[in-house]
């Protein structure tokens, strides 16, 4: 059995502003296996929300194109119906805002046992009550009797994140997107979700995809990362070789602006994300932002380049970059 | 929830006090008193002192207020002078007119205004809500008198599908299912007139909610447990979006009695707003007096309903 | 002489409860702390949600009223709100968490940067546009942004224009509440180098609020971890992050994600011993209402809120 669970073919979400349509998400291939953790890096703006939202199919007025083939499924051409058997079972999201993620006038646990109701009615009341109690106590909620019969609102951040993860994760789905999932809690908190993350993609088999901007998060959690500029792919590799290796001038520039050991000077990325309507249709969409690299580095039609077994990059223009405070000698393949 | 209610009413009362001090102020600033019209127009000047200082209106304004508030309390306004009988009877027979009408429109309000709300809501932008919020505008524009006058001249009068005035038709015994029946077709009409209009605030009230609550973040986990756009709008929509539109029930009741005043002036129907209104045109101030009192009470109640019904829907507030 | 110093600050919010809406206890927001900052340090707060770091600094500045303490600058007791003369708030300007709601949208940045201008000295239409003009080369914005409105920045050109408004009156103090951690990494350095560079160049002081220690210790000299309302240790940055005593402290740090792929077991396994240390420790370092004790000092700059036995 392949171990492949969702293959991203040639993916295309577009949404209207104004006259036109303008691609959020563009062209993005992408895959994640079982038991792996897929990091999904940027900042805002360069669509990794927007590619949660077209796998989950929740974008209300978009144009979507290209495959979303989860297992023998194809997400978008799947009627609403479909959809509706796959999410919450075995397709599932973790919400970035816990604050505003639950409906303020439902029980905790009414909130949870719905998407048991939609997906094993066959259970009774009592069954269903029970599986609540234990995945309740599953996400570490103290308490977990006395929480079912509370509201959202009685809950601290970061254990209505924890009712969010019990919500995604009620029926064992396969396929887990967590987008931003701890971005809205402190440190000692995020700790604790994203050790909990890890040990339900153990425990369920599943295959995780983890957006964020948080570098560090990824470098905890992920197993591969593919990381986004503009709406498309800039950069996939293996953890490990991301950190160590990363050759896309923006994955580079990235690392470089976190904060870290010995440090005096941060990078700062010239220039700013360009908004959906203006962003660069042809050549190296990052190439505005390092104008001290020669017009002739990139390539005319950007395509991803295996540069070593998965390890992917966009453009030529990383083999002639360098950071401006280093001077052209640091032109070369490795990272400061 | 007790403690929300307790400490609710407790604002309550001296809400009703001030109330009753500020109608009683406006009623001594009215010509004439309690004695207007009682006593025959020949009797001299220290005769009338005499009773003056025997029905204590020589006295104290305070004193005054207390002997006025305490026959209030059990039910006396003293007498009508126009109708020559106690303001209590006089109230009586028409409170419960008013209160049947009131009630009345107040489905018909609901009745429209809830699916209404919810189709222009859930299909926004579509020629189908434009055409209720159309419908809203106009209902925000016209006047009710107006709009109650032509609904009488089409329906009463060009169709005569409705009685014209009144509010039963004469010769039919109380009790009997004719009366009731008779009772109900006085009412359809001026009730109808009146939740067609003062329905449109809930309308839009209703959609608004929807537009908003659909674009939450709580709907989109709803959608992404799987659940059926049926019920997502069943569960978690509506739901959250109707529960405003319930706490502002008290407040309807302030609405409904301006609107009372001018229908049951319209359609001739004998209940406390057009009672209102002949005893202001006669200058009958003892029971203008009675019934302005009696409709600030029923404002300030139509509040305290509201967050009562509000605490125990919400539960946000519920636990406070 | 310490530019700012605060001694036994406290901010006590009272709760209401009841039929009759009475007070009914306090909330100690902040309860007891000290410390002092020299002209030109950076002097970082670090704490969780709820840990009192913000209305510290907001009273500070006068945005929360102070129940007990002292606040001394430059010399000065600037406690009471009424002691706070003109002098004194031109010195302390704060910046803020959201650069997207804490600048008026339907101002131009001319009027949102020559406002504190307008309120303290008196200048002249041409001599004020002078003046913003050199503001805004200073924050790196160009001259043209004069005219334009919040709306047509990003979000670090945004929190730019909130510096440039907070130096505009060359104050001594810059309480920086969280000023990044709304922003994305690369801006945040943006605003971070900048904060740097006008510090060197204004000889300015920086209160630095963050809940972020990676970014307070890049910014920062000395660090104070906060924990309901009380300092639970207080030092240098090589004593907090290299000898971190207070098994808070030490959960704090541990929490930090690692940068680097290859230690995560490592750093996973070191994560569950110090929750387990927390775990077993927590009653020892805390009282019987979960607050710190006492401040001790272990060295010149380190004090640590250890434990009564000593």
């Amino acid at each position: 059995m392949s171990n492949r669970l969702l293959e991203i073919e040639n993916l295309t979400t577009s949404f209207r502003i104004g006259d036109g349509y303008y691609a959020a998400v563009d062209n993005v291939s992408l895959t994640v296996n079982r038991n792996e953790v897929l990091g999904i890096v940027g900042e805002s703006g360069s669509g990794k929300s927007a590619l949660a939202f077209s796998i989950m199919r929740l974008h209300n007025r978009a144009k979507i194109e290209g495959k979303i083939n989860l297992e023998d499924t194809d997400l978008v051409k799947a009627s609403t119906n479909e959809l509706n058997k796959l999410r919450g079972d075995s397709l599932s999201m973790i919400f970035q805002d816990p604050l505003t993620a639950l409906n303020p006038l439902m029980e905790i646990g009414a909130q949870i046992g719905e998407t048991l109701v939609l997906h094993r009615p066959q259970m009774s009341k009592k069954q269903r009550y029970d599986r609540v109690i234990e995945l309740l106590n599953l996400v570490g909620i103290p308490r977990p009797e006395h929480v079912y019969q509370q509201y959202p609102h009685e809950l601290s951040g970061g254990m209505r994140q924890r009712v969010v993860i019990a919500i995604a994760i009620a029926n064992k789905p396969q396929l887990l997107i967590a987008d931003e999932p701890t971005t809205a809690l402190d440190v000692t908190i995020q700790a604790q979700i994203l050790d909990l993350i890890h040990k339900l993609k153990e425990e369920m088999d599943a295959g995780i995809i983890l957006i964020t901007h948080d570098l560090g998060v990824v470098a905890e959690m992920a197993d591969r990362v593919a990381v986004m500029y503009a709406g498309e792919i800039v950069e996939v590799a293996e953890v490990h070789t991301l950190f160590e290796n990363p050759l896309h001038p923006y994955t580079r520039s990235l690392l470089n602006s976190v904060p870290t050991e010995g440090q005096d000077k941060l990078h700062v990325i010239q220039g700013i994300v360009p908004s959906l309507k203006n962003l660069p249709r042809t050549g190296c969409r990052f190439a505005a932002r390092i104008p001290w690299i020669d017009e002739s580095a990139h390539e005319e039609n950007p395509v991803l380049h295996e540069v070593s077994p998965g390890h992917y990059v966009r453009c030529t223009c990383h083999s002639k970059f360098y950071f401006p405070e280093e001077g052209k000698e640091g032109e070369a393949n490795g990272a400061s | 929830m007790w403690k929300f209610i307790v400490r609710r009413l407790l604002v309550t009362f001296p809400q009703i006090v001030l109330l009753s001090i500020l109608v009683f102020v406006m009623a001594q600033f009215m010509p004439g008193d309690a004695l207007t019209g009682q006593v025959d127009p020949n009797v001299s000047p220290e005769i009338k002192q005499q009773i003056r200082e025997r029905l204590g209106l020589n006295n104290p304004w305070y004193v005054q207020y207390t002997d006025w508030i305490g026959g209030a309390v059990t039910g006396d306004f003293g007498q009508s002078f126009r109708f020559k009988m106690p303001v209590t009877d006089l109230i009586e027979q028409r409170i419960y007119n008013t209160f049947w009408l009131s009630l009345v429109t107040l489905i018909f309000m609901y009745i429209i205004a809830v699916p209404l709300g919810i189709i222009s809501g859930r299909y926004n932008d579509t020629w189908l809500d434009q055409t209720i919020t159309g419908y809203t505008y106009l209902g925000f524009a016209t006047p009710l008198f107006i709009f109650a006058l032509v609904m009488l001249w089409i329906f009463g009068y060009q169709f005569g599908w409705f009685p014209t005035s009144g509010s039963v038709a004469p010769g039919l015994s109380p009790g009997s299912w004719d009366y009731v029946w008779s009772k109900f077709q006085h009412l359809l009409l001026p009730a109808l007139s009146m939740a067609l209009i003062g329905t449109v605030s809930t309308v839009q009230y209703l959609r608004s909610e929807i537009v908003d609550t659909k674009q939450r973040d709580f709907i989109i986990t709803a959608r992404a447990k799987g659940a059926s756009e049926s019920r997502v709008y069943n569960r978690h929509i509506l739901r959250n979006s109707v529960l405003p539109i319930a706490a502002f029930f008290g407040w309807e009741i302030t609405g409904l009695i301006s609107g009372t005043i001018f229908i049951e002036r319209i359609f001739g129907y004998p209940g406390m707003g057009a009672l209102f209104l002949e005893s202001v045109l006669m200058r009958d101030y003892s029971v203008v007096t009675a019934l302005v009192l009696l409709f600030g009470v029923a404002a300030i109640l139509g509040a305290l309903l509201s967050d009562i019904i509000l605490s125990i829907v919400d539960p946000r507030i519920r636990i406070k | 002489m310490a530019l700012l110093e605060v001694r036994d600050l406290k901010v006590h919010f009272p709760i209401k409860g009841g039929i009759l809406n009475r007070t009914v206890g306090h909330i100690k927001a902040v309860d007891g702390v000290n410390f002092s900052i020299e002209q030109g340090k950076t002097y970082g707060l670090v704490g969780e949600s709820g840990s009192g770091k913000s209305t510290t600094g907001k009273a500070i500045i006068g945005l929360e009223q102070i129940t007990e303490g002292q606040v001394i600058f430059n010399g000065e007791d600037i406690t009471s709100i009424k002691n706070k003369t003109k002098d004194i708030r031109k010195d302390i300007q704060m910046i803020f968490q959201d650069p997207y709601s804490s600048l008026n949208p339907r101002k131009r940045v001319l009027d949102i940067i020559a406002e504190p201008l307008r309120n303290y000295e008196k200048l002249t239409k041409n001599e004020e546009k002078q003046r913003v003009y050199e503001l805004l080369e200073l924050v790196g914005l160009t001259p043209e942004s004069i005219w334009k409105f919040p709306h047509q920045f990003s979000g670090g050109q945004r929190q730019r224009i909130g510096v440039a408004r907070a130096i505009a009156l060359k104050p001594k103090l810059i309480i920086a509440d969280e000023p990044v951690s709304a922003l994305d990494v690369s801006v945040q350095a943006q605003v971070l180098n900048f904060m740097q560079d006008i510090q060197k160049e204004l000889g300015l002081t920086y209160l630095f609020i963050s809940h972020d220690l990676g970014v307070v210790k890049h910014m920062c000299d000395e660090i104070a971890i906060m924990y309901r309302g009380r300092y639970v240790e207080q030092g240098t940055k090589d004593d907090i992050f290299e000898n971190p005593q207070h098994i808070y402290t030490k959960r704090l740090i541990a929490a930090i994600p690692d940068v680097n792929p290859r230690n995560r077991d490592k750093h996973y396994v070191f994560r569950q011993e110090v929750k387990k240390e927390y775990e077993q420790a927590y009653d020892e370092y805390f009282d019987a209402e979960g607050l710190a004790f006492g401040l001790k000092d272990i060295s010149d700059t380190h004090r640590v809120a250890l434990p009564e036995r000593g």
